[in-house]
């Protein structure tokens, strides 16, 4: 994985300074609270419910395991034992004191890490595949160009104060499986006729209050322009976005009201001018940061069945399954491990856990973890006949949970639990929604489905592309959820569908029932779940989940939600 | 109305000044309003106005709001001795692009100010992006202000002030191990 280098640190060091000053300035009051709003936001420090919150950058969402061992020690020392992996591949810590601040970013910087441009109205921690680098389907690794970005971007001054957030996405293999479609700028890595290495450039994909997929503005930009071509984009969305309302700030609302063709014409225009210019990336300087993300030392080996070598046990055919996915490599594979144990907040980590993902990584996958935008946690290069060993030792510390892509891998974002900005709770729902289906022959049967809930419309849990889509609203003073269907990422992303009047928290694990019921009637073979809502549509499912009332105190008593 | 800054930085030194600043107020037109002699940095419609009558002062500035592009003076920029730039917000970064536009696109090489809401935190990316002048808030102590010049001593990508992006600018591939990481601050 990519190592700094002296400017790296000290740019990373540099920052600390700055900011350590910046909050004795907010301490002494010589800087007003708004003042320091932006400024600690820049270093993803929001301010919660209960405490400060601080959003580390997992840049593409890559580890080391003395980075995760680092986070385990953040969670120790400055916060409750335990931290949060995010949609966007990075972690947040619940509880922290404005205090301490600059002392973790001290810490997160021994460990080459920083926390900057995590939040604020800036280009955020650009993210990607998860099995980047091993993907069976992988065209070429996206890291390299998702680093580089990652150095141009930080600290850009032109591009810090942007009408609204920026979030850049790199694809670089066959199937997409880094919902390029709901980013500002969606790259996915492809060759063109002539076999140069290229992308296909989209903008304007976001979720939020206003879910747009992205659209294509440029079938083949080479590797090359890819800085210069980027900066073209945000010069015009800086430049034209709207500031005069948050909602309709994000480029995806200038795309739109301008038509892709006349954006795509000013992108080009201001392109002209900077095209060819010094910041053309070189060959040097991709093989400078390329040569961080080269194939590990892999033993030479075969393919095993390694199923057959555990004939009668089901459990670990189970998660061989779900969790384990295949690897370029000939005898490797890629772990899941599950952060989706029932009980346990989706994306939760303890300190505990983190030790011991690190301890996992340094014995069986090179000493690396990475983060899915599933709020999972991934050893991406196991040897297969190390598979089994992986499975127990993953199992007693409770991340062996055989769910992966399946109802109870929920994405949920923090919602009314922690987060300021939330109309409803979403921990809880998915808690109920995981206790009810926690039958792990019933999940198998349903198979592949993608269940997210949002505890307020900014989507932070992505409840506008999952196959089901809960999303917290409030009316009048009480809390409700609202349904969608159909929602996709990947290759056939797609915005999902409201299917009517919102429910009641207790309401909740009963219309997930009903809507697999539908399913389970009407599906034909080989059919997923979100196939069986495309070809139905959303009518049959409507029908049912409201054909007779849902009662209010089904199942889930008051409890759990005390 | 008419705003003066005493003081104001200039490259990175404080010095005095003797510009002003003319803001419309309410009620007031930009081909109406009097521009009163002395050196003077007049809004965007204001010269577009008056042109004919402000073409011949020998010390003229204009000043542009943040939805006004550097293109709108494209022709003019040898009748004036500054070009401001306002912040009405300093979360509106609209500023930036203007400026690099006014250096990049259409090389102006005179001061160029950053007036309005301007704070010691934003100094140092204004720099960047161009401007050499700063009217900080004179609320806030222009000398603490100085100080958001220094902040990095190093960058990534090329702009303004540094043309060449680190990558062209120096070799890159030592391994971090073999450095001295604690070095800079
Ligand atoms: C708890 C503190 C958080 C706050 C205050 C917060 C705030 C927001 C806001 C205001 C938006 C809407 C932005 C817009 O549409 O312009 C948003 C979107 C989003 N946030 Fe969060 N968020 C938080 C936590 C999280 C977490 C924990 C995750 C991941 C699990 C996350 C991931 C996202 C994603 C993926 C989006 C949608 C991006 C899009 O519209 O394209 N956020 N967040
Ligand atoms: S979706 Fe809403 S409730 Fe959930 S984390 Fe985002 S802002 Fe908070």
């Amino acid at each position: 994985m990519y190592r700094y280098d002296h400017y790296d640190h000290l740019i990373v060091r540099e920052r600390i300074a700055q900011y350590r000053d910046q909050v004795a300035r907010r301490l002494s009051g010589e800087l007003l609270e708004e003042e320091f709003v932006p400024l600690r936001l820049q270093n993803g420090l929001y301010m919660q419910r209960h405490a400060y919150m601080l959003r580390v950058a997992v840049p593409y969402g890559l580890l080391s395991a003395d980075q995760v061992r680092m986070f385990a020690h953040i969670a120790r020392k400055y916060d409750r034992g335990y931290g949060h992996f995010t949609t966007r591949q990075n972690i947040q810590y619940n509880w922290i004191e404005l205090e301490q601040t600059p002392d973790i970013l001290t810490d997160l910087a021994s460990v080459e890490m920083h926390a900057i441009q995590t939040s604020g109205n800036c280009i955020r921690n650009i993210t990607t595949d998860e099995f980047a680098g091993v993907a069976a389907d992988e065209i070429i690794d996206p890291r390299p160009f998702a680093e580089i970005l990652r150095q141009w971007s930080t600290f850009h001054p032109e591009f810090l104060a942007l009408p609204r957030k920026f979030k850049v996405a790199i694809n670089g293999a066959l199937e997409d499986r880094a919902a390029i479609a709901v980013h500002d700028i969606g790259l996915t890595v492809v060759y063109n006729e002539a076999g140069e290495v290229g992308f296909k450039f989209m903008a304007g994909g976001g979720m939020g209050r206003t879910p747009i997929l992205g659209s294509v503005i440029r079938d083949f930009l080479p590797w090359k322009h890819l800085l210069t071509y980027t900066e073209a984009v945000m010069r015009v969305y800086n430049t034209h976005g709207r500031r005069d309302n948050k909602y309709k700030a994000r480029i995806k609302i200038l795309l739109k009201a301008l038509g892709v063709e006349e954006f795509t014409r000013q992108v080009e225009e201001e392109w002209a001018d900077l095209k060819d210019g010094p910041e053309t990336l070189t060959q040097e300087e991709f093989d400078r940061v390329a040569k961080w993300f080269q194939p590990h030392a892999y033993r030479e080996l075969a393919d095993t069945d390694v199923a057959a070598s555990q004939p009668d046990n089901r459990a670990f055919a189970n998660w061989l399954n779900r969790n384990v996915k295949p690897h370029k490599v000939p005898g490797y594979a890629a772990v899941v491990l599950s952060l989706k144990k029932t009980g346990v907040p989706p994306g939760d980590a303890t300190a505990e856990q983190m030790d011991f993902v690190a301890e996992l990584a340094d014995r069986f996958s090179f000493g690396q973890v990475r983060v899915t935008h599933e709020q999972n946690l991934v050893l991406a290069d196991v040897e297969q006949s190390k598979l089994f060993e992986v499975w127990q030792l993953a199992k007693s510390k409770g991340m062996a949970t055989p769910n992966i892509g399946l109802l109870t891998d929920i994405i949920a974002c923090p919602g009314g639990d922690y987060c300021s900005l939330a109309n409803a709770k979403s921990l809880p729902i998915a808690a109920a929604i995981a206790e009810r289906f926690d039958d792990l022959d019933f999940q198998h049967d349903i198979g592949d489905i993608e269940l997210n809930i949002s505890g307020c419309i900014n989507a932070c849990g992505h409840h506008h592309v999952g196959n089901i889509g809960v999303l917290g609203v409030d009316k009048d003073g009480s809390e409700w959820y609202q349904v969608s269907i159909g929602g996709a990422q990947g290759n056939d992303s797609a915005i999902g569908k409201i299917i009517g009047p919102s429910f009641s928290a207790v309401q909740m694990p009963e219309v997930i029932g009903r809507l697999l019921d539908v399913y389970v009637r009407c599906r034909i073979e080989g059919e997923r779940f979100v196939d069986t809502v495309q070809r139905l549509g959303v009518a049959p499912f409507k029908e049912h989940v409201y054909a007779t009332p849902i009662p209010a105190q089904e199942l889930v008593g008051e409890d759990h939600y005390a | 109305m008419l705003n003066r800054h005493p003081q104001i930085i200039k490259g990175r030194e404080v010095v005095d000044d003797d510009w002003s600043v003319l803001k419309l107020d309410e009620g007031q037109t930009a081909d109406a309003v009097e521009v009163p002699a002395g050196k003077i940095i007049v809004p965007l419609a204001v010269w577009q106005a008056q042109r004919d009558a402000l073409a011949d002062r020998a010390e003229l500035g204009v000043w542009l709001a943040p939805d006004e592009s550097a293109a709108s003076i494209k022709d003019d920029l040898q009748r004036f001795t500054v070009i401001a730039i306002d912040f009405p917000k300093f979360t509106d970064g609209r500023g930036y692009s203007i400026a690099y536009n006014l250096r990049k696109r259409l090389g102006w090489t005179g001061e160029l100010r950053a007036i309005g809401d301007v704070l010691r935190d934003q100094l140092f990316q204004m720099a960047r992006c161009g401007f050499d002048a700063y009217a900080t808030r004179q609320d806030r102590s222009i000398h603490d202000a100085v100080k958001g010049l220094s902040v990095f001593s190093e960058t990534y990508q090329a702009t303004v002030d540094n043309p060449i992006p680190l990558f062209r600018r120096v070799p890159r591939d030592t391994p971090a191990e073999h450095r001295d990481i604690g070095a800079g601050i």
